[in-house]
C-alpha cells in the first residue's frame, strides 16, 4: 500500500468511511479481541483527556494540551509497535502513552508539574514528550541510526504535528532519515491549526504527505479520524523500518476539536461551523459503528468500557495526587550524573533557608 | 610521541574508538576529507563510515541525531565545524542535551562530545573567530571544557568521551598547530573539574584558558622582569569550574586578573570576578580585574589586532592591578 501510493495525487487513504462501512479489500486482518482493544483505548484516551481538563479547571493539574479528536491518530500510531521499538512523542500524545501502557498515574503527574511523571518505565523506550516543535525528529533519526550501527531491528516512530512541518529540525531530521535510510516512521498530526496558525499558512504545498518525496521516501496521507487507516498505515511503515526498507512518512489528516492549551481560547481564530463539520467525524463513533456492524460493540460493552476508563483515570489521579512533592535533592541530583560542589552549595543554602523558614 | 593538539585530539578519538565500539563520529567533512582542521584524519579508513560518519550539513540534526544515538546507548562525538556556525543547534543543546537526564529523572541520558574549533588570531573569515564559551556555562547540565595543550587536549578529550553528562568540547583553533609537546602514546585522562597551575607565583593570579593560556605565559615573563611575580590558572574546565583551585590561588597571592578573549559583558571574567568577590574578598589588595576582548563584534583581520589581547595589554592590566 505504501509503496504505491503517490502523495503529489492528493488523496486520502481510507478504509473506515464516515458512517462506519468498511472497505473490505483493505480491512486490516485483526483479532476480534484487538478491535474491541483500539476501542476501549480510544475510549480510555477521550475519558483520560477531559479528567486532565477537568483537574486543570479545578487547579489540580497545570495547563495542559487535549487530544480531543487525535484518539485514531494516537492508538491507531502506537498499536502496532512491538516491546523493542522505539517513540519520540510530542505534548499532544495521550493515546500513544497509553496504548504503550505507560502509567497514566505518571502522565498526570508529568502536568501536575513533577518531571518523575516523565521517566518512563525501564520496559517502555518512549522520550519525554518534546515541547520544543519539531525537535524530537531529528533525534529519533539519531536513536533510528544507532539501531542500524548495532544492528537491531526496530522501528523508531516520531510524532508531531503540521505545524512542525515548517520548522529546520523537520526538515534536518527527514534530510538525514533518507540519507541514511534509517528505520523512522514519521506521524503527522495535521490536526489543521497549530494555535491559531492554519495549516494554509504552514505550507503551500498541496498535501504534507508529498514532502516526503523530496527527502526520497514513501510518505501517505491517511484519514487521520479512521483509526484501522492510521494502523494499517502505520503497522506496514513500521514492518518496513524492521525490514530494512527506510523510513516513511505518513500524514494522518485530522482535526484539533479542543483548544491548543488549556491556556488558548479557539473560538478567537476559527468558526463554529468548521468546528462542526468535523464533529461529525469523530473517530470514536464511526468505529463503534463499524464494530456494532461485526457484532463486536452493544451498550453492555460501551457500558463497561467507559466505566473501566472512569475507575482507570480515577484511580491515576489518586495515585499522582499521593506522591509528595519532590526533595530538593531530587532536582539537584538529575542535571548531572554526580552532583559537582557548586550544586551541593545551592542546595545547601536551600536547605538552610527551608530550615530558617519553617522556624 | 612528540605532537601538536591537532595530532593528540587524533590519537584521543582514535584510541577511545578503539577501546570502545560504541564511541562513533559525525559531522561535516569530517570523514573522507579528515575534517577541515584534519583532527579526524585516518580515521574514516580505519573504523569504516558507519562510525566516522559524513553527514549532511545541518547543525541541528547533527546534534539532534547526537542525542538520539547516545540515549540508545552509543558514545557520539559531534565535530560542530566552526563555533560560529553552532548556534543552529543551540535549541538541541539547550532544550535537550543539557535537561534530557532532568526531564526523564534519568532514565534516557546523552553521554555526547560537541567538539568545536573556537577563538581568533588566525586572521579567519567572518563568523570564524568568536569565542562565546559563556552561553554554554550557563546551563545547567552542561560540561565545558578547553584545553590549551596538547597533553591536556588529548587526556581531557579522553575524559569528555568517558562522561556520563554532555560535555562541550571547545579546541583553539589558534593552538591546533602552535605548540608540540611530548605526550604519551596510549590512552590518559585529565579529570575534568580541575584546573592546573600553568606557573607559580606569588604577587598576582591571571585565571585563563585556551588560546590565552600562551598568551599570558608571555605576559607574566614580562612581568617577571619587572619584578611582578606572576601565578597562572588555567581553568580547563570552564563548567562547573574549579571553584576551590581558583579560591586558593586568589588567597596567596591577593590579586586576580582574568583574561578571556570573549567580550567583556556578562563573559566567564564576570562570573570569576563575583566568585571571587564573595568567597575572598578580605584576602584580595585590589578589586578583580579583567582584560578581555572588546564588546565588538569580532573585526575582520585588518582591525583584527584591536580586539585581541596580545602579551602587552595583558601585562598592562597586570601593572594596574598591582598599582592599586
Amino acid at each position: 500500500m505504501i509503496e504505491n501510493f503517490d502523495p503529489l495525487k492528493g488523496e486520502i487513504f481510507q478504509i473506515l468511511d464516515e458512517g462506519g462501512r468498511v472497505r473490505n479489500d483493505l480491512e486490516p486482518r485483526l483479532a476480534e479481541g484487538d478491535l474491541q482493544r483500539i476501542y476501549a483505548l480510544m475510549v480510555a484516551t477521550r475519558v483520560a483527556d477531559q479528567k486532565a481538563l477537568k483537574l486543570q479547571r479545578q487547579g489540580r493539574l497545570g495547563t495542559y494540551a487535549p487530544s480531543l479528536g487525535h484518539e485514531a491518530c494516537q492508538v491507531g500510531t502506537a498499536y502496532p509497535l512491538q516491546k523493542e521499538d522505539w517513540v519520540f512523542p510530542y505534548f499532544r500524545d495521550l493515546g500513544v502513552y497509553l496504548t504503550l501502557g505507560y502509567p497514566l498515574s505518571d502522565y498526570y503527574l508529568y502536568w501536575m508539574g513533577n518531571e518523575a511523571g516523565m521517566r518512563a518505565p525501564e520496559n517502555l523506550n518512549i522520550f519525554p514528550l518534546a515541547i520544543p516543535v519539531a525537535s524530537q525528529i531529528p533525534q529519533s533519526v539519531g536513536a533510528a541510526l544507532a539501531a542500524n550501527i548495532q544492528k537491531k531491528n526496530i522501528a523508531v516512530v516520531c510524532t508531531f504535528g503540521d505545524g512542525a512541518t515548517s520548522e529546520g529540525d523537520f526538515h534536518e531530521g527527514l534530510n538525514f532519515a533518507g540519507v541514511f535510510r534509517t528505520p523512522n516512521v514519521f506521524v503527522c498530526y495535521n490536526n489543521q491549526w497549530a494555535i491559531s496558525t492554519p495549516r494554509s499558512r504552514q505550507t503551500a504545498s498541496k498535501t504534507i504527505a508529498q514532502k516526503a518525496v523530496a527527502y526520497g521516501f514513501p510518505g501517505l496521507a491517511v484519514d487521520g479520524n479512521d483509526v484501522l487507516a492510521v494502523y494499517a498505515a502505520a503497522k506496514e511503515a513500521g514492518d518496513r523500518a524492521r525490514s530494512g526498507k527506510g523510513p516513511t512518512f505518513i500524514e494522518a489528516v485530522t482535526y484539533r476539536m479542543g483548544h491548543h492549551t488549556t491556556s488558548d481560547d479557539a473560538s478567537k481564530y476559527r468558526t463554529e461551523i468548521e468546528v462542526a463539520e468535523w464533529e461529525k467525524k469523530d473517530p470514536l463513533v464511526r468505529f463503534r459503528l463499524y464494530l456494532k456492524a461485526k457484532a463486536l460493540w452493544d451498550d453492555g460493552f460501551e457500558k463497561a468500557v467507559q466505566e473501566k476508563a472512569v475507575e482507570e483515570a480515577e484511580k491515576a489521579v489518586g495515585i499522582a495526587e499521593s506522591v509528595p512533592p519532590p526533595a530538593p535533592e531530587e532536582i539537584f541530583n538529575s542535571t548531572y550524573k554526580q552532583r559537582p560542589p557548586k550544586l551541593a552549595g545551592q542546595l545547601s543554602d536551600l536547605d538552610d533557608f527551608l530550615k530558617e523558614s519553617r522556624k | 610521541m612528540i605532537v601538536n593538539m591537532v595530532q593528540a585530539l587524533n590519537q584521543a578519538l582514535a584510541q577511545e574508538m578503539e577501546r570502545d565500539p560504541r564511541v562513533v563520529l559525525l559531522g561535516e567533512d569530517i570523514g573522507v576529507d579528515g575534517g577541515v582542521f584534519r583532527v579526524t584524519e585516518g580515521l574514516i579508513q580505519k573504523f569504516g563510515g558507519q562510525r566516522v560518519m559524513d553527514t549532511p550539513l545541518a547543525e541541528s540534526g547533527i546534534v539532534g541525531a547526537a542525542i538520539g544515538m547516545a540515549s540508545f546507548g552509543l558514545r557520539p562525538v559531534a565535530e560542530i565545524q566552526f563555533m560560529g556556525f553552532i548556534y543552529p543547534a543551540f535549541n538541541q543543546i539547550i532544550s535537550h542535551v543539557a535537561r534530557l537526564r532532568n526531564r526523564s529523572r534519568g532514565r534516557f541520558t546523552v553521554p555526547l562530545v560537541i567538539r568545536t574549533p573556537y577563538g581568533a588570531g588566525l586572521r579567519a573569515l567572518e563568523h570564524h573567530s568568536e569565542s562565546t564559551e559563556a552561553f554554554f556555562c550557563q546551563i545547567p547540565g552542561l560540561t565545558v571544557v578547553v584545553p590549551s595543550t596538547p597533553y591536556d587536549a588529548k587526556g581531557l578529550l579522553i575524559s569528555s568521551i568517558r562522561s556520563e553528562d554532555p560535555v562541550i568540547f571547545l579546541e583553539p583553533s589558534r593552538l591546533y598547530r602552535a605548540e608540540k609537546q611530548d605526550i604519551p602514546d596510549g590512552p590518559y585522562q585529565v579529570p575534568l573539574g580541575e584546573a592546573r597551575v600553568v606557573r607559580e607565583g606569588k604577587n598576582a593570579t591571571v585565571l585563563a584558558w585556551g588560546a590565552m593560556v600562551p598568551v599570558v605565559q608571555n605576559a607574566a615573563e614580562l612581568a617577571e622582569k619587572t619584578g611582578v611575580s606572576v601565578e597562572i590558572l588555567d581553568l580547563r574546565t570552564l563548567s562547573p569550574l574549579d571553584e576551590a583551585a581558583i579560591l586558593k590561588s586568589v588567597k596567596k597571592t591577593g590579586r586576580a586578573l582574568v583574561a578571556h578573549e570573549a567580550p567583556k559583558t556578562c563573559g566567564l571574567g564576570a562570573e570569576l570576578a563575583a566568585i571571587i568577590g564573595e568567597q575572598a574578598l578580605l584576602n584580595l589588595e585590589a578589586p578583580v580585574l579583567r582584560i578581555t576582548g572588546q564588546d565588538i563584534t569580532v573585526p575582520l583581520p585588518k582591525s583584527e589586532d584591536y580586539y585581541y589581547l596580545s602579551p602587552e595589554r595583558v601585562l598592562r592590566a597586570v601593572n594596574k592591578l598591582m598599582e592599586f
